[in-house]
């Protein structure tokens, strides 16, 4: 057993873990953030993302020990102040999403696409999300979310 | 009480783009998966499957495994014997239906690579899983069958004690069942002086995939036995359960909590789940059984899988005059719980929107040692459209006019509904002239019809098709009497019950149980409506045996043109029984008495009494009318009286790169007519869903197994689900033909997406190639298979796609390109 101490969410948590324990096994097993989701074990699915240090990883791909002493933020803790977060209140009012499972995966990697290009072109949403899959929207209801929050973040941000 | 109504003046629920209820849960983690649920002393399990598709089962060595710490106990077939239930079939097509027993956990002989022949039980999923390895097994391999068309010769057999592979034959007849004319006669006919086109299709096999991978847990420790499973039908497992284990169906409680997509493949009561509990009930613990994604895809049901014969006899200018269908069928290695009844649903809907005079449907079912085929979004409508879809697009090829003219002359009129076709099925509305030209418009078929010709005359290396569905499908399982005449095992029915709580706000329970379908916030539209309550008001339960006891569960299209029939029932139960309370506090007599807005009025007064004032003042009891019991609650059942029959009119543009067997989507539009609306945001997520299950059909996906019956496209790697970059945004559109079977006017839209889809895609990737002389591509229409399609100026269905090599490495011809050479590059 190997002591890591991540931050998940915003609080410190340090626990004993297997060293061969994957990442969203201590999520969902040891920290109790059951919204991290896996949906398959190939690392293809990415229902599992989350953001390592403000970037999204599949936390199937990782070890929990490769996250010793860093941040880590979940779906739980994107919404602040009770508040949604923007991509979030975008999936919500363009229907992207129906039972919800690739959700929170979803949404960390829409997120961090926009950090990376906060003005996608549908094409770059597309093969900016590619890496997770859906079985319910067949994406269009998606890709209309992440633009509509590409415009509402990037007007927030010129209010500003 | 007796206060003037101050709302504003509502505005109906009922075709309102409201957000969803279930969303904010959704979006922010705070979900109840199955596999999220801990227990006090929780044990977990690792299932140890059989790697042979056919073998006997020897000696099973545990000891190493129960050696290891943190393993509880391992236990084979002989340990759970007693108690382990058995996966039933509910639809034995025929009397005479040939059906393997299918143990949850079988002693003797596995049928399937990934069937179950012992579980280990650990304190930890990883634990379990470790030592699920060290358990041995002596297998002694036995000829497997894996060939559909194998199977049917009976060389060698999935199960030897049947004696043969075939399970069923199942026939419809126009002639015999009085429906129509002599099919044999019509072929005859038109093999004298008219056309008759023969063809055979290909229905792979698929796999659901829905994303939350299946997952049970089991308490046994109080006094009813709690399961929590991803199912889609909570109910009918209860009854499988209590039908086969010994346990009373009074003492099963079955929890389908939050479930992650089920498309069909959730609808199966399954060894895993049998499985869980045995051991629970063994240990007397809390159980958990999660599998994995590889799992998932070499253990939960398939899709589809059928060879189709199909003869089409048409008149000269054709008008087709009769269709003949010879499927054959893989069931698999068991007939599963729907089984050999998912192609028998295809025998109504082969002549879809047709006047065929003529019409025999013959299914023959045949067991092979693959994993088990049932229920997958369609389930038996998708073969079927696709065949008829696929063969209109030949005749008009054949008789050299547009795939739309050719279904024009052929299709049921708008003025001549209700019209009971060739299969014996009442169609209560449509209008397919309507969808058809609206589709074109939005679509702008002449221009992208005159753009193809101007591509094909400049020999473009980047061929246009167009591929045309004219789908209807038949949905809403169903009418009880007719499952009762098919020899299913169950009732098509559906219950709700409204409970109108004192505090003003109401709870609705329904028996269909939603796994992403939105019935929470479409059920609560529709009860806001009637009892005239806000949306806000309405909280929907479901998917839990304790809380709606009744229900027949989620699949078919059914929950609202059913469920949501129910529904309507149940509330105007509440409005009668609110009446007498309505008129004795009010002073009037219930002659006189409007219900409006969820108000009764005294007619010609401003005297009136609000409903949910009502179920305050019965909620109290202390003034009530003599005669009712003190309540305001209803619960109903419906029993819907015919099938729903949506349709629609599916056009898709693709693009076929000659010189790479590339296909990319250029457009697609659909004009679905599902009747009324409930909710126009929700119809339109499960036509986008839809449209790309059966577009992944057409292009990407297929169970594909070696020769050893080992499942190669056994994960996400290889089995290759679209993605957004493979996707395209659809064009969706509307026409509105109330159905009139029911209250609500509305038609099923869960599975016409993928009924309509495949069909469109393959037809616009045929069109882009009938100039090469092609008229068929295997699906999925890989690239490879398009290319060689190109090449061999022809079908591909008989085509060696995945051994055979590329000509161009052929020894001693250093360039076998057909193009190399020619002035313009383009094949001819």
């Amino acid at each position: 057993m190997t002591r890591i101490t991540v931050t998940v969410d915003g609080v410190p948590y340090s626990d004993e873990v297997e060293p061969r324990m994957l990442l969203v096994h201590y999520l969902r097993e040891v920290v109790g953030k059951v919204g991290t989701v896996v949906g398959c074990d190939t690392s293809n699915c990415g229902a599992c993302t989350v953001h390592l240090d403000g970037h999204s990883v599949k936390s199937c791909n990782m070890l929990a020990v490769q996250a010793d002493g860093r941040e880590v933020t979940t779906i739980e803790g994107l919404a602040t102040g009770g508040e949604l977060h923007p991509m979030q209140a975008a999936f919500h009012e363009n229907h992207a999403l129906q039972c919800g499972y690739c959700t929170p995966g979803m949404i960390m990697q829409a997120v961090d696409l926009l950090q990376h290009n906060p003005n996608p072109s549908e094409d770059e949403i597309r093969q900016g999300m590619e890496g997770n899959l859906c079985r319910c929207t067949g994406y269009h209801n998606i890709v209309k979310a992440v633009a509509a929050a590409a415009g509402s973040m990037s007007s927030e941000r010129s209010d500003a | 009480m007796t206060a003037v109504d101050d709302r504003p003046q509502a505005a109906p629920e009922i075709g309102n783009a409201r957000r969803r209820k279930e969303d904010q849960r959704l979006v922010t983690g705070r979900t109840k998966w199955t596999d999220n649920i801990q227990l006090p002393g929780m044990l977990h399990l690792a299932m140890v499957r059989s790697p042979f598709a056919h073998a006997k089962i020897g000696a099973i060595e545990t000891s190493e495994a129960k050696a290891v710490p943190g393993v509880m106990a391992v236990y084979t077939s002989a340990d759970i014997a007693d108690i382990q239930g058995v996966c039933i079939t509910a639809w034995p097509v025929t009397a005479d239906q040939k059906t393997p027993d299918h143990l949850p956990m079988p002693g003797d002989r596995v049928a399937h690579a990934g069937e179950i022949v012992a579980v280990v039980v650990a304190r930890s999923a990883a634990v379990a899983r470790d030592a699920a390895e060290l358990v041995d097994v002596d297998y002694e391999e036995l000829p497997a069958v894996l060939d559909l068309k194998a199977a049917t010769t009976d060389e060698v057999l999935a199960h030897p004690g049947l004696e043969t592979n075939k399970s069923a034959f199942w026939q419809l007849d126009s002639k015999g069942g009085g429906t129509g004319g002599d099919i044999e006669e019509a072929i005859a006919k038109a093999r004298e002086g008219g056309i008759v086109i023969e063809r055979e299709y290909r229905q792979q096999r698929l796999i659901p995939a829905f994303m939350e991978p299946r997952s049970t847990v089991v308490d046994p420790t109080g006094e009813q036995v709690v399961m929590w499973s991803a199912t889609q039908i909570p109910h009918v497992l209860r009854f499988c359960i209590a039908a086969t284990t010994g346990l009373p169906e009074s003492k099963i409680r079955v929890i389908a909590p939050d479930v992650g997509g089920g498309f069909g493949g959730k609808l199966q009561s399954t060894p895993e789940e049998f499985i869980t509990l045995a051991v629970a009930r063994k240990l007397g613990k809390p159980i958990k059984y999660t599998e994995t994604r590889s799992e998932t895809m070499v253990s939960a049901h398939h899709g589809r899988d059928q060879w189709q014969k199909l003869t089409l006899a048409a008149e000269k200018d054709g008008t087709v005059t009769g269709l003949k269908v010879d499927l054959i069928c893989d069931l698999g290695a068991y007939a599963a719980i729907v089984g050999g009844g998912v192609p028998v649903l295809g025998a109504w809907m082969f002549n879809s929107i047709y006047k065929f005079d003529a019409y025999q449907f013959n299914c023959t079912n045949y067991y092979t040692n693959k994993t088990w085929v049932d229920a997958y979004r369609g389930a038996g409508r998708p073969e079927a459209t696709y065949a008829i879809e696929r063969m209109m697009d030949e005749l008009a090829a054949e008789v050299g006019v547009d795939p739309l003219e050719i279904r024009e002359k052929n299709w049921i009129r708008h003025d001549e509904f209700p019209f009971t076709t060739v299969a014996g099925m009442t169609y209560d509305s449509g209008n397919y002239e309507a969808a058809t030209e609206k589709a074109k418009e939005l679509f702008g078929y002449d221009e992208l019809r005159a753009e193809q010709k101007r591509r094909r005359d400049e020999k473009d290396p980047v061929q246009l098709g167009i591929g045309v569905s004219t789908f209807t499908e038949m949905c809403g399982l169903a009418p009880s009497r007719v499952l009762g005449s098919l020899n299913y095992g169950a009732g098509g029915w559906e219950s709700a019950s409204i409970r109108m709580l004192a505090t003003g706000t109401v709870e609705v329970i329904t028996g269909a149980s939603a796994h992403g379908q939105g019935h929470e916030t479409a059920w609560s539209q529709i009860v806001a409506d009637r009892l005239g309550v806000p949306f806000e008001s309405v909280e929907v339960l479901h998917g839990d045996t304790q809380i709606a006891p009744k229900g027949m569960d989620t699949y078919g299209s059914r929950s609202l043109v059913v469920g949501g029939e129910a529904l309507v029932l149940a509330a105007d139960k509440v409005i009668e029984k609110a009446k007498p309370f309505a008129a004795h506090m009010l002073e009037a007599s219930v002659d006189d008495l409007e219900f409006s807005q969820g108000r009764f009025t005294v007619k010609g007064t401003d005297k009136g009494v609000g409903i949910t004032d009502i179920a305050l003042g019965a909620f109290a009891g202390h003034d009530y009318p003599e005669g009712v019991e003190p309540s305001i609650d209803a619960d109903a059942t419906y029993d819907p009286v015919n099938f729903s029959f949506p349709h629609g009119t599916h056009l898709c543009a693709m693009e076929v790169d000659t010189e790479t067997g590339q296909s990319t989507m250029r457009k697609y539009v659909c004009v679905d007519d599902i009747g009324n609306i409930i909710n126009p945001l929700i119809v339109e997520g499960q036509v986008h869903g839809g449209l790309v299950q059966g577009i992944a059909q057409a292009l990407w996906e297929g169970a594909e197994y070696d020769e050893q019956g080992t499942l190669v496209s056994g994960s996400f790697v290889d089995y290759t689900l679209p993605t957004s970059a493979d996707t395209i945004s659809f064009v969706t559109d509307h026409t509105t033909s109330p159905a009139t079977s029911n209250t609500l006017g509305t038609k099923g839209v869960g599975e016409a997406g993928t009924i309509a889809s495949t069909p469109a895609v393959v037809n616009a990737v045929v069109d882009a190639l009938r100039p090469f002389g092609v008229d068929d591509v295997l699906m999925p229409c890989t690239p490879e298979r398009v290319w060689k399609a190109i090449q061999s100026g022809g079908g591909t269905q008989d085509a060696e796609t995945t051994s055979a090599q590329q000509a161009h490495f052929d020894e001693g011809t250093p360039n076998q390109d057909p193009a190399a050479g020619t002035t313009d590059g383009v094949v001819q």
